[in-house]
């Protein structure tokens, strides 16, 4: 018999790479910006993270580093977005690409070895996957009860209007990115370190762009980022589980669930959202826009 | 202080010069990462950028170029139409799959008739694959709103899944000793896409990829359907009061970029690739959306663009025989490549005044 | 609650005779503008100070130094007794600056406690701020439930919270830019008697505005700039409206003329049209009709967010409707889009040019396909004649005097009346039977306005019909015919225009009594 317990545990870990990501790029959406570069952030925070525990031995340290690694490359995108004023889609693109380039050609040494052992935390549960859980009151919290949650609600909903009250705009937008980095690269990180146990080129196999579905279905909320994250685990463990019972169904097939999980609930919410009467729409007002003051 | 004057109207000077400026920097960047890994980083550069034209091996390299450039020509003319209507189909690599699956079933069914018609059938089929692909996303953001950017890449890895799974299933080559793999369609007659003339490497596909050139050139800058697509880009309200509708836009430009992309990928199972695999798609898809930005997303530029990074490709393999670089070399110079364009992108919108502080 | 009483009240306090608030000699420019120039002028406390000019005088450019949003290429600024060189906003808030913006600076999806604290350096915790938030707004009579969402409020709601948030910060200048442009004549009056209480407690209002009764009637002193200068500083009341709008336009106005239409048969037939809201912050179109006849022009008033937007949608094509609803002489057009109408005769302009009725980054004469291409045969079989685009592009600017380099110039270079004299041009040389145009002069200079209503007289006086949806409601009595009231997307039944009265209109836009008052 499955313990519904264990399945539990192996569904919060399922979900832990794109708990971490799609938290981050919740907050970056949340000052306004959309980044589609969450993939290339995250393979590179897998990368880096995975060599630094290797080297180091002390997989605590290979997060830290994954967590520089994701904020570092998306400086880029903020660097393009934020001071040369590019396109929001084009730019994230652009760093998905480059990021999965740039960790397949450095990775190279790194392919076969094996990540040192993660500590077990309380519950049996990995001390990284209860920092995601962690992260979602805080990021909550952060957003609707703090003075520079509120801030950053305020340059995504109107840039002009924060703006004009005096905000800086793309300083705020700069941290946001650099944060949504970070987190996305700690996501990346537990893919190589806690699950894979190893590099492997293009290990992300799309998780980033999962991470960026979640964020529209959790309706820019913590909250419904991590029900958006379990639904997603859910789906990952089911689908493993039907493998592993051996049913008479191509792998190939079986393996696609979560992508079509993904386009399914994406569908769903995206319905709800365009014929619901209710006043206003979630997704931030400036979301996807540059914005540019002449002073 | 330096800041940023917005330009009454985009430079032309600029927005030719800064594709040029990108790949120069590209280059020195790309040389100083070579410098870093322990490479000379002048005959890496030579190798990846000039070698593959001019180089001792460029009579095998040199077909090699239109073979590479078609599908990006291609799936890059359709990308560049949705772009400029400020719709994201970032999805044709697995537009290209399913092209390549459609097409290639058609002669799989047929085997071993041969009749002239097949070919043309076969193209028809990766068309219609690649636009019916195409028209998911489409039809998803017309009827419920959902992004097509998340949904046209999402199903970039199920169209691999498929593809795995008709590689290792229904298509396998019931000849082939159990290996994975379809038949080889260059080896039938009817279907194969050859060489047409020898040496140059152009098959059907780049004639296919000449053909979208000039007739995206026409649409874009001739026909009242390129100008709303253009409007629509730029001031969406503007389109609507003109008489476009959105949501037929939406699944002309995914549905356009969906067949051309399909159409690709049946040119190269039928021809270079030859066969279905679970590797059918290459990163084509990716890469052209590279293309069409390089490019500027007008067609000429796009044709310029894509042999520059067919380029790459070659000097890429090329690098990696001869100097042991690393194969994800060559994706690192395209994505330098696109982020430094978006860069220099800036001087084509504004103009950069030095201003003393107060 | 019209409060005339505490008009008065500011003759009566002593107040010093030190300026809040004293400019010398501002100026600023932009790549070719020169914005402000040599402006020097004060505000005493407890005065309620005019900026008065046309669109494009520099009326913004200098509040927006006032508050730190802009910063002066030269002259000084002094609040109170010290310099004030504001580096951003929160430096000019903590000062004592406060301003109400003309396109609000507010957060749609935040609520009204969270964009109020936004607009302040150092709000109180949360409860305690929304006890002060409902405290405030009753003592001066402006209710409002801080837990509200912007997107919920209507406009005159709006604009409370941008008044509440500078009063909570207990303001020595406040700036108010075009404030009563969104508010129906009542809560105008609301409005003003807010301010007679603020100047009364003795603090400085900057009231920028180009309404020159308004100004008249509720204004200590006038500034009034021309072209980025200060042309002259006056006591309002002392001058005639007639007198200021001169000096704000620096000559004499051109006279309009109304005279030679007939009207004639029915051209344009709306009956029953109703239309669900677009989105979250639309109107739904309730029950609209109308009739028009040829050489007719209607006008149909409101307060901005009325519906406006979704009748001119309703009209052009940009929204269909169910069969019967618009029918153009005796051809039903509900279920077509814009092309098939402009063939059949009905045209429109919108009100946003930059961005709806023209594209911004075109050229002039790619934007004449936008809606000439079939009448103009500027488009045939699909295929775009660039010459006679360009020919068409240079006929508009020659016959509505646009003043351009020439057709090749992208839209946005021009200015908001040349290229709203281009947008209207383009629409009346393809000869419509039935012209629709909103805001037809909103952010226009007073020449460009005067010749885009000629010119939709002339129209009316060849034999078409012309509806002019505005909320100008000095420019409807000078164009219209017939006028009807607009409000929440229900259309009250015409009234002719001769004999009304500012009032009664006002009571029309008014609300659902009002409608009532309107069949008398």
């Amino acid at each position: 018999m499955i313990d519904p317990l264990s399945v539990f545990l192996l569904l919060i870990s399922a979900s832990t790479p794109i708990l971490f990501a799609a938290l981050g790029e919740l907050v970056v959406e949340r000052a306004g910006v959309l980044n589609l570069g969450v993939e290339g952030m995250m393979i590179t925070g897998a990368l880096a993270g995975f060599a630094a525990a290797y080297a180091s031995g002390n997989p605590f340290l290979g997060f830290l580093v994954a967590a520089l690694a994701g904020a570092t490359i998306s400086l880029l995108f903020a660097a393009l977005t934020q001071v040369f004023l590019a396109n929001q889609v084009a730019s994230g693109l652009a760093l998905t690409l480059f990021g999965l380039g740039l960790a397949a050609m450095f990775g190279k040494p790194f392919e076969g070895v094996k990540a040192p052992a993660m500590p077990i935390g309380p519950l049996r549960i990995n001390w990284i996957v209860w920092l995601g859980l962690v992260m979602v009151p805080v990021v909550w919290w952060f957003l609707n009860r703090t003075r520079r949650g509120l801030i950053l609600r305020g340059v995504g909903e109107n840039h002009e209007a924060a703006h004009a009250l005096g905000y800086d705009v793309r300083l705020t937008r700069l941290a946001a990115i650099a944060f949504g980095g970070a987190m996305a690269g700690v996501g990346g990180a537990f893919i190589s370190i806690a699950t894979v146990l190893q590099w492997t080129e293009g290990m992300t196999a799309g998780a980033g762009w999962i991470a960026l579905a979640i964020v529209v279905f959790s309706n820019w909320t913590a909250p419904g980022v991590l029900a958006g994250a379990w639904l997603f685990g859910g789906v990952t463990v089911l689908q493993l589980r039907l493998q592993a019972a051996g049913v008479a169904v191509p792998v190939q097939l079986l393996s696609m669930a979560p992508y079509l999980a993904t386009i399914i609930v994406l569908v769903a919410i995206s319905a709800r959202q365009k014929y619901s009467r209710r006043a206003g729409a979630a997704a931030p007002g400036s979301l996807g826009t540059n914005f540019h003051a002449l002073r | 202080m330096i800041t940023l004057i917005p330009r009454q109207s985009a430079s032309t000077g600029w927005q030719i010069a800064t594709p040029v400026m990108a790949v120069l920097a590209t280059m020195v960047t790309g040389g100083l990462l070579f410098a870093l890994l322990g490479h000379d980083p002048v005959a890496a550069i030579r190798t990846i950028f000039w070698d593959p034209l001019f180089g001792p091996a460029a009579s095998y390299s040199r077909p090699q170029l239109l073979i590479k450039a078609a599908p990006l020509i291609l799936i890059a003319s359709g990308l560049a139409i949705g772009f400029r209507a400020g719709i994201w189909n970032i999805g044709a690599e697995g537009q290209y799959i399913i092209g390549g699956l459609t097409g290639a079933a058609v002669a799989l069914a047929l085997y071993p008739l041969e009749a002239w018609w097949l070919f043309p059938l076969m193209v028809a089929a990766g068309l219609a694959g690649g636009w019916a692909w195409g028209m998911i996303p489409a039809m998803l953001r017309n009827w419920f709103g959902a992004s097509e950017i998340l949904v046209s890449l999402m199903l970039v890895y199920v169209a691999q899944r498929i593809a795995a799974w008709m590689a290792f299933g229904p298509m396998r080559n019931p000849d082939g000793m159990g290996f994975p793999g379809s038949r080889n369609l260059q080896q039938y007659p009817s279907a194969a896409n050859p060489e047409l003339i020898a040496g140059t490497g152009a098959h059907w596909g780049v004639v296919a990829a000449a053909a979208a050139v000039l007739a995206t050139w026409f649409l874009m800058s001739r026909h009242i359907r390129g100008f709303h697509i253009r409007a629509a880009g730029t001031a969406p309200r503007a389109a609507r009061f003109a008489g476009v509708r959105p949501q037929t836009l939406v699944a002309f430009c995914l549905g356009l970029s969906g067949a051309l992309a399909g159409a690709a990928g049946l040119f190269e199972v039928a021809g270079p690739a030859g066969q279905v695999t679970d590797k059918l798609g290459v990163g084509y898809g990716f890469t052209a959306i590279i293309v069409a930005f390089l490019g500027r997303l007008h067609p000429v530029g796009i044709l310029l663009a894509g042999l520059l990074l067919a380029l790459t490709y070659i000097g890429g393999e090329l690098a990696q025989l001869t100097m042991s670089l690393p194969a994800a070399t060559v994706q690192v110079f395209q994505g330098m490549l696109l982020f430094f364009l978006l860069g220099f992108d800036v001087l084509t919108r504004y103009q950069i005044r030095r201003r003393r502080t107060a | 609650m019209r409060s005339k009483q505490v008009k008065d009240l500011t003759k009566g306090t002593e107040l010093t005779d030190m300026p809040v608030f004293r400019a010398k000699g501002l100026g600023k420019s932009y790549p070719g503008v020169r914005a402000n120039d040599d402006v020097s002028f004060h505000v005493m406390p407890g005065e309620i100070h005019a900026l008065l000019g046309e669109n494009g005088a520099g009326k913004s450019t200098l509040v927006k130094m006032i508050y730190g949003l802009v910063r002066p290429d030269d002259g000084q600024m002094w609040l109170g007794d010290g310099a004030h060189a504001p580096s951003d906003p929160r430096v000019a808030r903590t000062a004592g600056v406060a301003m109400v913006f003309q396109h609000f600076s507010l957060f749609d999806a935040l609520t009204v406690a969270e964009n109020i604290a936004l607009g302040m350096e150092n709000p109180p915790p949360r409860r305690e701020l929304s006890a002060r938030i409902t405290k405030v707004s009753h003592d001066f009579g402006l209710p409002l439930n801080p837990a509200r969402r912007i997107v919920t409020l209507s406009a005159g709601e709006r604009q409370r919270v941008e008044i509440i948030r500078c009063l909570l910060q207990n303001p020595r200048l406040l700036i108010m830019d075009e404030p009563t442009s969104v508010l129906t004549p009542q809560e105008a009056e609301l409005l003003f008697a807010t301010l007679r209480k603020l100047a009364a407690a003795g603090t400085a209002i900057l009231y920028i505005s180009h309404k020159l009764d308004e100004i008249r009637s509720h204004c200590d002193r006038a500034t009034i700039l021309r072209h980025g200068k200060v042309v002259d500083s006056c006591d309002p009341r002392a001058h005639s409206a007639r007198d200021l709008a001169a000096m704000m336009v620096g000559g004499q106005m051109r006279q309009i003329d109304r005279s030679g239409r007939q009207p004639g048969a029915v051209l344009l037939e709306v009956r029953a049209l109703s239309q669900p809201a677009p989105n979250a912050e639309g109107t739904a179109l309730k029950d609209i009709a109308l009739t028009l006849r040829a050489g007719e022009i209607l006008g149909i008033g409101g307060v901005a967010g009325n519906g406006q937007e979704e009748l001119l949608a309703a009209l052009s094509g940009e929204v269909r409707s169910t069969p019967g609803t618009v029918t153009l002489e005796g051809a039903d057009l509900s279920a077509t889009g814009p092309e098939p109408r402009r063939v059949a005769g009905l045209l429109s302009a919108p009100e946003d040019r930059l961005g709806h009725a023209a594209v911004p980054d075109f050229s002039l004469t790619e934007n004449t396909l936008l809606t000439a291409g079939s009448r103009k045969s500027l488009v045939r079989g699909g295929l775009i004649d660039h010459k006679a685009a360009r020919d068409y592009a240079l006929a508009v600017i020659e016959g509505f005097d646009v003043r351009t380099p020439g057709p090749h110039v992208a839209a946005r270079a021009l200015s908001g009346g040349n290229l709203q004299k281009f947008v209207i041009g383009r629409e009346v040389m393809q000869n419509p039977r039935v012209l629709v145009v909103n805001q037809p002069t909103w952010g226009v200079d007073a020449g460009a306005a005067a010749s885009v209503r000629q010119s939709l007289l002339d129209l009316a006086r060849q034999g078409a019909g012309v509806i002019v949806i505005s909320q100008d409601l000095d420019e409807l009595l000078e164009l219209s015919d017939r006028f009807c009231a607009l409000n929440e997307g229900r259309l009250s039944p015409p009234v002719p225009t001769d004999g009304l009265t500012l009032d009664r209109i006002g009571l029309m836009l008014g609300g659902a009594h009002g409608m009532e008052e309107a069949h008398l």
